[in-house]
């Protein structure tokens, strides 16, 4: 009964805000936008937690964080254990806390959300993650050495996942990244505003300490290759090398001076820190008016990027409506009070240019929405002659990604599905060839970063149960 | 890890680099690039291999100060290190024995044809090789091209050496002679470049060229590089650099080179007046 009471009354508290920089102050800067919770915020937040004794919140996941238990140590004060708590399930929780879609997976089962609002589990994740990083006394325990070698290619969100897990299983890993740092999107996609990249660097060197090396300018396909690693001694290789080729829209004037694959423009900005030239020394740069082609997270990125670069228009170019748009809500909502203007039932028929080979402007066609397709979403139908121009300096292409073929095209014995992806088992991850997995965005093309690292972690589980049997 | 073991002046402005990284010149096959970047405020640059050295586990680069990163890489010295050397990347030359061949370096781009003319004369090729450039105190590696070819060709502008004029009028000197070329390779600056397919594409000589855009990764996830071949847009780090010359559109090539040229020429600044400030 006084349980009852307890959790009606909850019911009622709202959720805790989350304090962010003022809109048109930010819309200048590249420093992170979500400033956190306080310490005071955070305990009261967590006290919203009903602790279900079968708590739904978890299945919502998709790495199984024991979110009641390291709520319940926010909520008693004890910040330090919270954050241990949240590290037995997730290696990168700061990273996670910041830019996972929370409201589509573990808060969208908190009961609270059924007739209140649910618990804030993202922000609190945030928060004990940092309070962790900042005291710096986050534990390491070396477990016992099991005298197996695993290759990871690809250091991004499943690679770095799938590490963290094999390390504590005690199998001696060596992660090989291509580009110059590990992380991957984190590090050259997602922008400083959103996930500073000193964190993620900090959890990288968390890892590191569990005893994973990470080679960087290890480009696998060309330095190495999966069947060297096998014939080297690694007695399983897994293969997270993501969604790294960008797609164009294939209309004339793509390859005009200032159009950008998002990819290319966020690399600049992000990995290369070209918001710094020329203190840094790569350029990158944007005109008074610039168009973002596509209406997901990596559309809003760097919409919210060429702002802070300095556009004056940054427009959000989508042929549905806004219904449809695959951005997260809060990433829209940001944009939108940054002044990120959205030219829905919009679609680009081709970029012109100048004399020079400089983007002049964007003719596009407007659309509207037809009979439902095949996935349910209703389909944007071209209205005949409703072409018109939109004078333009900039575009930005943010229409996808496919999966980089430099990896699986130098590994034979590798079934790939017609995307150019790699098939892997559900449950293990294993691929067609023995001691082989795979996971994240080179099996399911582009996703989300929980679910690359979800799937890390259960290609971790299916390499250990390979490796026990070996 | 990746520092400098030799280093040698070839010419005003151009060094010659020999760096140590094994494991990049353990698999190196000639026609592909590595990127490099000195310190953590560089940029990636892309830089043709000219010779590499398995035993040795060396690769050897060439460079010339022409901007911001060139005017740092060409002033390292030997002991110095780069923070980054990635590699190799892009795809190899296709060598095979042809016959006989022309391999034409332009300026700089004889370092890169280097690798290229030896190992189609391993491959039992007649090589001849034409070289190019303004004047002869602008010529490089001329003693390592005749090591590595069956014939020399040089060309000035000035006619300091060899034939008065440019790599085509070198080119029109070996044609003249009667060889039967099968196929020829050129690379150099791509105004250079372009010149050399147009004048082999009445002829029908199959031409290769090595395209140097601009690149970021240089692993095929950006497009920066990309260029239009046969109206099909290709990526030059991961389907190039070569490319078959004729199908190449060079005038769009030549305009994506000059998208940074302002951010270029203000970096460049920014180090002449650093030079200015006490550092020399």
């Amino acid at each position: 009964m006084t349980e009852k009471v307890e959790s009606a009354k909850k019911v009622k508290i709202p959720r805790h805000d989350m304090p962010c920089q003022e809109p048109q102050v930010r819309a200048h800067n590249f420093e992170e936008v979500a400033l956190g919770y306080s310490q005071e915020t955070a305990i009261e937040e967590a006290k919203r937690c009903l602790q279900c004794k079968n708590p739904k919140c978890v299945t919502g996941c998709p790495v199984s964080v024991m979110i009641p238990e390291f709520i319940k140590k926010i909520a008693e004060g004890d910040f330090q254990e919270a954050g241990n708590v949240l590290k037995v399930k997730n290696s990168l929780p700061a990273v996670c806390g910041r830019v996972c879609p929370q409201e589509a997976q573990c808060e969208s089962k908190c009961i609270l959300g059924i007739k209140g609002e649910s618990v804030a589990i993202g922000r609190l994740e945030r928060f004990a993650a940092d309070f962790g990083m900042q005291s710096g006394k986050s534990e390491v325990v070396k477990p016992q050495a099991s005298g197996k070698r695993v290759a990871i290619i690809g250091a991004g969100p499943a690679g770095l996942a799938c590490a963290g897990d094999l390390a504590k299983a005690g199998h001696a890993v060596t992660v090989f990244e291509a580009l110059h740092v590990a992380g991957g999107v984190l590090m050259y996609g997602i922008p400083q505003f959103r996930l500073p990249k000193e964190i993620v660097q900090t959890e990288i060197d968390n890892l590191k300490q569990m005893g994973v090396e990470i080679l960087t300018n290890q480009v696998v396909g060309k330095i190495t290759s999966v069947d060297e690693l096998m014939e080297n001694g690694y007695d399983a290789v897994f293969i997270g090398t993501g969604a790294g080729l960008p797609y164009f829209m294939d209309i004339p004037g793509e390859n005009l001076n200032g159009v950008y694959s998002a990819n290319e423009f966020l690399t600049r900005t992000n990995l290369m820190k070209g918001y710094k030239f020329p203190e840094y020394a790569t350029p990158v740069k944007v005109g008074k008016n610039v168009a973002v082609l596509g209406a997901g997270n990596v559309a809003m990125d760097s919409a919210r990027t060429a702002l802070r670069l300095g556009a004056e228009n940054v427009y959000i170019i989508y042929r549905r409506s806004r219904d449809e748009m695959p951005a997260r809500k809060e990433e829209l909502e940001h944009a939108e009070e940054e002044g990120i203007q959205f030219r829905l039932l919009t679609n680009p028929v081709a970029i012109e240019g100048d004399e020079r080979g400089w983007v002049k402007s964007l003719t596009c066609l407007r659309y509207e929405l037809g009979e439902p397709d095949a996935s349910g979403r209703r389909a944007p139908v071209a209205i005949k002659g409703s072409e018109f121009d939109i004078p333009m300096d900039t575009v930005v292409v943010a229409i996808g990604q496919g999966p980089n073929p430099l990896v699986t095209t130098s590994t034979p014995g590798l079934e790939l599905n017609k995307r150019g992806n790699i098939v892997a088992d559900p449950e293990t991850l294993v691929t067609s060839k023995p001691g082989v997995f795979a996971g994240g965005d080179i099996v399911t093309g582009a996703a989300t970063v929980i679910l690359a690292m979800g799937a890390g972690k259960k290609a971790a589980a299916g390499i250990d149960e390979y490796l026990k049997g070996k | 890890m990746y520092h400098v073991v030799k280093k040698r002046l070839l010419a005003t402005g151009i060094a010659l680099l020999e760096v140590n990284a094994p494991a990049v010149a353990a698999k190196v096959e000639p026609g592909q690039f590595v990127i490099v970047r000195m310190d953590e405020l560089s940029e990636r640059i892309p830089l043709t291999v000219m010779d590499f050295d398995r035993e040795k586990g060396t690769i050897t680069i060439v460079i010339q100060d022409v901007g911001y990163s060139s005017a740092i890489i060409t002033g390292m010295n030997e002991g110095d290190e780069f923070q980054d050397f990635v590699g190799p990347l892009g795809v190899a030359s296709e060598i095979e024995n042809y016959g006989t061949v022309v391999c034409i370096g332009g300026g700089l781009g004889i370092a890169p044809v280097h690798p290229i003319a030896r190992a189609l004369k391993e491959a039992g090729n007649h090589v001849i090789s034409v070289l190019g450039s303004r004047s002869a105190d602008l010529l490089i590696l001329e003693d390592e091209m005749r090591a590595a070819s069956s014939e020399v060709v040089i060309a000035t502008n000035d006619g300091s050496q060899g034939v008065k004029g440019f790599v085509t009028d070198g080119l029109a000197e070996v044609l003249a002679q009667g060889h039967q070329v099968k196929a020829i390779w050129a690379i150099g600056p791509m105004i250079m470049m372009k010149a050399v397919v147009d004048y082999t594409r009445s002829l029908g000589i199959k031409t290769i060229v090595s395209m140097n855009p601009i690149m970021v990764d240089g692993t095929g996830m950006c497009g920066a590089c990309r260029i239009s071949v046969g109206n099909e847009t290709k990526f030059a780090c991961v389907d190039g650099p070569e490319f078959d010359g004729h199908l190449v559109d060079f005038d769009l090539a030549m305009k994506r080179l000059a998208f940074y040229k302002d951010e270029e020429n203000r970096a460049k600044a920014r180090l002449e007046c650093n030079h200015e400030g006490g550092h020399h």
